[in-house]
């Protein structure tokens, strides 16, 4: 929903100098700048350590199918519910009309919407996962992300087996108007029937974890894990300037905030959360 | 309803001073030297044509200032005119008690239920302490432990939603207000008495839809449900938080808009000019709409309830594919 999360990490082209082309073709580009220490980072080994600056630890941005990939046993994810696409039920037109707003986003990144789920296992066991696409719109809940949320739940309660989500969202996707709002209730309901199962869910909260997503499905998680530093809560911290009329304090609403504040159960680095999220199913499953 | 001029919005001036007018001429009448009643008459239909003209056709901006008026009716008022016996409890238990979320026992009808509501207050002083009905996350937890409450006693819940939205402050934050808000859709999701959710007024986020999830959504007349509200929307859309009206339209967010979407069951039909013109009228009509709904769900069990409030919300959204 809000736009306060925009900061991305600055992708350099080849040559470092081509400060404005870099923008453009970061994707592509073969240097990586972190966006915390600043150091140049060579994209390829970057990658092979998803996205975590070699240099000061900093967690970057990590594609939703990448994390997938990392996380479950080779070969093993079967992605679902794939043919799901936004429609636009208010006629919905800002700077650009929503439904342009769909088409151009689909067209560049090759997804439908902001979510991707499915079924993998996960050292062996099956789970019922899904992960925002965070480029998509920002994360943002609207009708298809939220029916998919509630399908990796209801998949999860027929197959009897854990179910895993991986937030980044800024929240609901206001284009949506109120349908984007009613998937916090859809969602929280599916979780309330999984319940009878008695299989754990594991909730991750990546930077940012906000607003009605933060509000429903992904402060329900059994379990609650973070990555460092990622701003989780539910109103953005814009608002809240607004409201108190008074700067936030340093480190306010980062996860480091939360896990003091008794709002989550751990903070794990990136690179552990293959084995921790293991871990706890064995323990818990 | 005599309206204060102060309180008015812009619209509805006009038919205030036509009123005014009449009150005069009235009080111009008994004092007995000329016969007014002729003119009263004439005024009255004017009065009556102008509010028609007023009210037939109020824009979506109009809608949300009357959702938002100083005058209209709140959580209390309702539970004043519809419930007897009105027992309420107070505080979470865990940290504080918030006057923005209130509620307890009553009898509808003289059978015992559990309301439960967001309160603005009407002055400036109540609304300090009513927090202008924003609730932060005890407000929440209190919430749910009437509706806990009321499931182990096997009383339905009717839940009367009015505000702008949850807190957005930094206690609010440390004390997981989204947690907060996420526990009681799960928790309402699971409840196995009747719920009936009513928009009275404003219709806030997910600081609204903490305490509506029902079997049942109503919406009074004049009232609006939004995933945020038009000023923020327009901030961010527009840059600009004073096209908060075009934000309004694009949204959708009147009573109207959400019947016209099978988002929400019914509209509750409020007076001529909005409840806050006959709030007496506007308790009459939500009492009767609740009491038919509320019979309807009495002949479901526990189990059925539940499942009857799962594919109600489960059936929202608006997508293509399979
Ligand atoms: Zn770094």
């Amino acid at each position: 929903m809000p736009a306060w999360f925009s900061k991305k990490p600055k992708i350099l082209s080849s040559d470092p100098n081509e400060a404005e082309l870099e923008r453009n073709s970061r994707m592509e580009g073969l240097w990586v700048k972190c966006d915390d220490c600043g150091e140049i980072l060579y994209r390829a080994d970057l990658e092979k350590v998803l996205n975590v600056c070699p240099a000061c630890s900093h967690h970057m941005a990590l594609p939703a199918r990448a994390r997938l990939n990392a996380l479950l046993d080779p070969g093993s994810f079967e992605e679902l519910d794939t043919g799901l696409e936004p429609q636009d039920p208010l006629g919905f037109s800002d700077s650009k009309k929503y439904r342009d707003r769909i088409k151009s986003t689909k067209k560049n990144l090759g997804e439908n919407d902001a979510f991707v789920s499915g079924v993998g296992k996960l050292d062996g066991q099956t789970v019922s996962i899904g992960a925002f696409i965070f480029e998509f719109m920002g994360g943002s809940m609207g009708s298809v992300v939220g029916e998919k949320v509630t399908r990796v739940f209801e998949r999860a309660f027929d197959l009897k087996c854990p179910a895993i989500l991986f937030h980044a969202s800024g929240g609901a996707r206001m284009q949506e108007g109120i349908f984007s709002l009613m998937q916090m209730a859809k969602t929280s309901a599916a979780i309330s029937r999984f319940r009878a199962v008695k299989k754990p869910y594991l909730s991750v909260m990546l930077h940012p974890t906000t607003g009605g997503v933060a509000a429903s499905f992904a402060w329900l998680g059994d379990v609650i894990l973070a990555e460092p530093k990622a701003l989780i809560g539910f109103a953005g911290p814009r608002v809240i300037e607004q409201t108190i009329r008074q700067k936030l304090p340093e480190g306010f609403q980062r996860s480091e905030f939360l896990l003091d504040h008794g709002m989550i159960d751990a903070i794990v680095q990136r690179k552990d959360l293959k084995s921790r999220l293991a871990q706890l199913i064995g323990l818990m499953a | 309803m005599a309206l204060s001029f102060t309180h008015a919005l812009d619209f509805e001036r006009p038919l205030l001073e036509l009123e005014k007018k009449i009150e005069e001429l009235r009080s111009l009448s008994t004092s007995g030297t000329v016969d007014f009643s002729n003119e009263i008459g004439k005024l009255e239909k004017k009065a009556k044509k102008l509010q028609q003209e007023i009210f037939s056709d109020l824009n979506r901006w109009q809608v949300v200032q009357l959702s938002r008026h100083t005058a209209r009716p709140y959580f209390l008022d309702y539970v004043n005119a519809i419930f007897t016996d009105y027992a309420e409890l107070s505080g979470d238990r865990l940290y504080s008690e918030d006057p923005s979320i209130i509620g307890g026992f009553a009898r509808f009808d003289g059978r015992p239920v559990m309301v439960l509501g967001h309160q603005k207050g009407r002055s400036t002083k109540e609304n300090m302490a009513r927090n202008f009905g924003m609730p932060r996350p005890e407000g929440y937890r209190k919430a749910r432990r009437l509706m806990e409450l009321a499931a182990r006693f096997e009383r339905p819940i009717l839940t009367f939603v009015d505000t702008p939205g949850a807190y957005p402050g930094i206690g609010a934050e440390e004390r997981g207000q989204a947690e907060a808000i996420a526990v009681n859709l799960e928790v309402m999701a699971g409840l196995p008495v009747p719920v009936i959710s009513t928009v009275i007024g404003e219709g806030g986020s997910g600081g609204a839809l903490a305490i509506g999830v029902g079997n049942r959504v109503l919406m009074m007349e004049n009232s609006i449900y939004s995933v945020i509200s038009p000023e923020a929307c327009s901030s961010i859309l527009y840059r600009d938080a004073s096209m908060a009206e075009k934000a309004a339209d694009a949204l959708k967010l009147t009573a109207r808009d959400l019947l016209e979407m099978n988002v929400v069951d019914e509209l509750v039909p409020e007076p001529a000019g909005g409840a806050h013109r006959d709030p007496a009228k506007a308790a009459e009509a939500l009492g009767k709409t609740l009491r038919k709904h509320l019979a309807a769900l009495s002949t479901m069990n526990g189990d059925k309830l539940i499942a009857d409030r799962y594919a109600k919300f489960r059936a929202l959204g608006v997508f293509v594919g399979k």
